[in-house]
């Protein structure tokens, strides 16, 4: 497989107040396309940091960051902007769902960036509400949805304009045991059946082994590493 | 095309988002109400003022003072010089062939008012020739006052403020004067706040034996010219003649610049607050939407549109509280009599407050300034938000 992520020498720095806190120290790190990698890692690790610099949300203080055959700590923040919206799709903890929209408009979100005429849109969201089982809560809104579905929202938004890469953060953070396994088994499907590469970050051993490989991160770097068979 | 589906999108959201920040928004909307409310009403001050004090003034018309008199109430023309000045050529005849000019006199009398408190007003004695002279003036009741007698007519602005009315009777000079009539002008003018009377038994009554200054209608366009060069070289006159409407619109003058000047002052003052109140409302949404905003973003959404979502947000609200201030200056002063003096020679004239759309447009500018630099700030951090920090994910 080729890397469609590669990190090398990745340092990431915050500045607060007069002190310097050094997140990553020099770390490398290459992601195959279609591998669903799982990130795990104490708090304060570093390892959503790592996500946020393989996303394109934050920037290196130094080393490469290649994402999609694309140098993305070079990009300016507009361009920045436009390959996060060609290439990622975003999973977050708490959903981050637009509250006052419903859940077919909050899908087609992505797809307001590229020219894909209306009636298009409305088929390619329709298809996304059938693949993650919500075809017929279309028009709720997402305090109507109970947080597994909102979370399948979520997904089926970051799917919905088919990104190279699917991160995650704690995507089963807020959900209770059956609705955090419907949607591991959601993103094992998607990785294995669409050949989706997944980055997710958890604190959950249980979530960590539906992925194909475990990273551990501590310390600002990555210590230890598994290949596994996916439950 | 796509960056104006951001936008749209984006504004969209915001302004649907608005109902769950109805206490914040309505800061700004109340702050600019406010605003708004106050410049417009001092300005329909200045606007009504300016109206009344320019309706009284006909380019159809000359008023003669005596020379170096800036005032009406400052001239003084001698009964002996009246001939003189009527026979001047420029001025226009009647069907008799009778020139179409007045010899008239003001004095300043004491009403009370509700209240129980005095205030002066003007009396003005005209001739016989006004119907032709001033035909903007019409009876509304009552009837014409009769020449020799203690009768008056008074205008509308008077009958609203004081409460003069048909058969009312005032004392002064001695006597007592009934009123017989009310009279209104087509436009606006001074005369709506001026009692009238017989020119001649009003000199009676004050001892008299002069005018204070003549009208006369002119014959044509040329004809002021004319008349000022002829009674310039009449060695036993000392006069200045104006085109009445000239006269009028300078005597007005300083007085709109100050009621202006009062109403941007004032108004500038309550924009000061209302923009801090934006400031602080629109940066607490901003914060509120953080996480929204940074969800928008790390999507693919450009800066662009969130800092305009924020611009829109703030002019939408800024707008709705300028409707809202215009239309309560409207309600509240639109058409309601105030009384002012041109200077401290003259009685107070009594004017209509007049909120024209031409402020509702001033209004609505100075609402829209006040949400534009109150939104600038809020919405260029709301652009320049760390997406990362945003969303929680630093470390």
């Amino acid at each position: 497989m080729t890397a469609l992520v590669y990190l090398h020498n990745v340092v990431k720095r915050y500045v607060r107040g007069r002190q310097t806190m050094e997140v990553l120290h020099q770390l490398d790190l290459e992601v195959p396309a279609g591998q669903f990698l799982a990130l795990m890692g104490p708090s304060g690790s570093g390892k959503t940091t790592l996500l946020n610099l393989i996303s394109g949300l934050d920037r290196p203080t130094s080393g490469e960051v290649t994402v999609a055959g694309e140098r993305i700590d070079q990009l300016s923040s507009s361009r920045l902007a436009k390959w996060r919206a060609r290439h990622v799709g975003f999973v977050f903890q708490f959903y981050n769902l637009m509250p006052m929209l419903s859940a077919e408009r909050n899908i087609e979100l992505p797809l307001l960036l590229t020219s894909l005429p209306g009636a298009q849109r409305k088929r390619n969201v329709a298809a996304a509400l059938e693949l993650v089982g919500l075809a017929t809560h279309a028009k709720h809104k997402p305090a109507e949805l109970s947080g597994g579905q909102q979370q399948r929202v979520a997904i089926a938004r970051a799917l919905i304009a088919d990104p190279t890469l699917l991160v995650c953060d704690e995507p089963t953070g807020d959900l209770d045991r059956a609705s955090a396994s419907d949607i591991l088994d959601l993103l094992q499907r998607l990785n294995r059946e669409q050949g989706k590469t997944i980055v997710m970050v958890t604190h959950d051993q249980k979530a960590a082994d539906y992925a194909s490989r475990i990273l551990h991160v501590d310390k600002g770097q990555l210590v230890a590493a598994s290949m596994q068979s996916a439950v | 095309m796509s960056l104006f589906r951001q936008i749209a999108a984006v504004v969209g959201m915001n302004l649907r988002n608005l109902p769950q920040r109805a206490s914040a928004s309505l800061v700004i909307v109340i702050g600019i109400a406010g605003v708004v409310a106050v410049l417009v009403s001092v300005l329909s001050m200045a606007v009504g003022f300016s109206r009344t004090i320019a309706g009284a003034g006909s380019p159809d018309r000359a008023l003669v003072l005596s020379g170096g008199a800036l005032q009406e109430a400052m001239s003084s023309i001698p009964a002996g010089a009246v001939p003189n000045i009527m026979n001047a050529p420029g001025i226009a005849e009647d069907s008799a062939g009778r020139p179409i000019a007045d010899a008239e006199a003001l004095a300043q009398i004491q009403v009370q008012q509700g209240s129980g408190r005095s205030a002066n007003v003007a009396l003005r004695g005209v001739g016989t020739t006004e119907p032709e002279l001033r035909p903007e003036v019409r009876l509304v009741a009552g009837r014409m006052f009769q020449p020799g007698l203690h009768e008056l007519i008074v205008g509308r602005n008077l009958e609203a403020r004081y409460g003069l009315g048909l058969g009312s009777h005032l004392s002064f000079q001695n006597g007592d004067w009934v009123v017989v009539g009310i009279f209104s002008t087509s436009a606006a003018s001074l005369l709506d706040s001026q009692i009238l009377t017989d020119a001649q038994t009003l000199l009676s009554a004050y001892e008299r034996n002069w005018y204070h200054s003549m009208t006369v209608r002119l014959a044509g366009p040329g004809s002021l010219n004319q008349l000022k060069r002829a009674l310039a070289s009449d060695p036993t006159l000392h006069v200045d003649v104006y085109r009445e409407s000239t006269f009028a619109a300078a005597q007005s003058r300083v007085l709109n610049i100050i009621l202006r000047w009062i109403g941007f002052f004032i108004g500038g003052m309550m924009a000061a607050g209302a923009l801090f109140g934006a400031l602080n409302s629109l940066y607490a949404a901003v914060s509120a939407r953080s996480t929204e905003i940074a969800t928008l973003r790390a999507i693919g959404f450009g800066a662009g549109p969130v800092v305009v979502s924020v611009l829109a947000e703030s002019l939408v609200l800024a707008i709705a509280g300028a409707l809202i201030g215009a239309a309560c200056a409207w309600v509240l002063f639109d058409g309601h009599v105030s009384s002012m003096q041109l200077s401290g020679l003259q009685p107070p004239v009594a004017y209509a407050m007049s909120v024209t759309p031409g402020l509702v447009v001033i209004g609505i500018t100075w609402a829209c300034v006040i949400g534009m630099v109150g939104g600038l700030f809020p919405a260029i951090r709301a652009g320049r938000l760390p997406i990362a920090r945003a969303l929680n994910a630093v470390v």
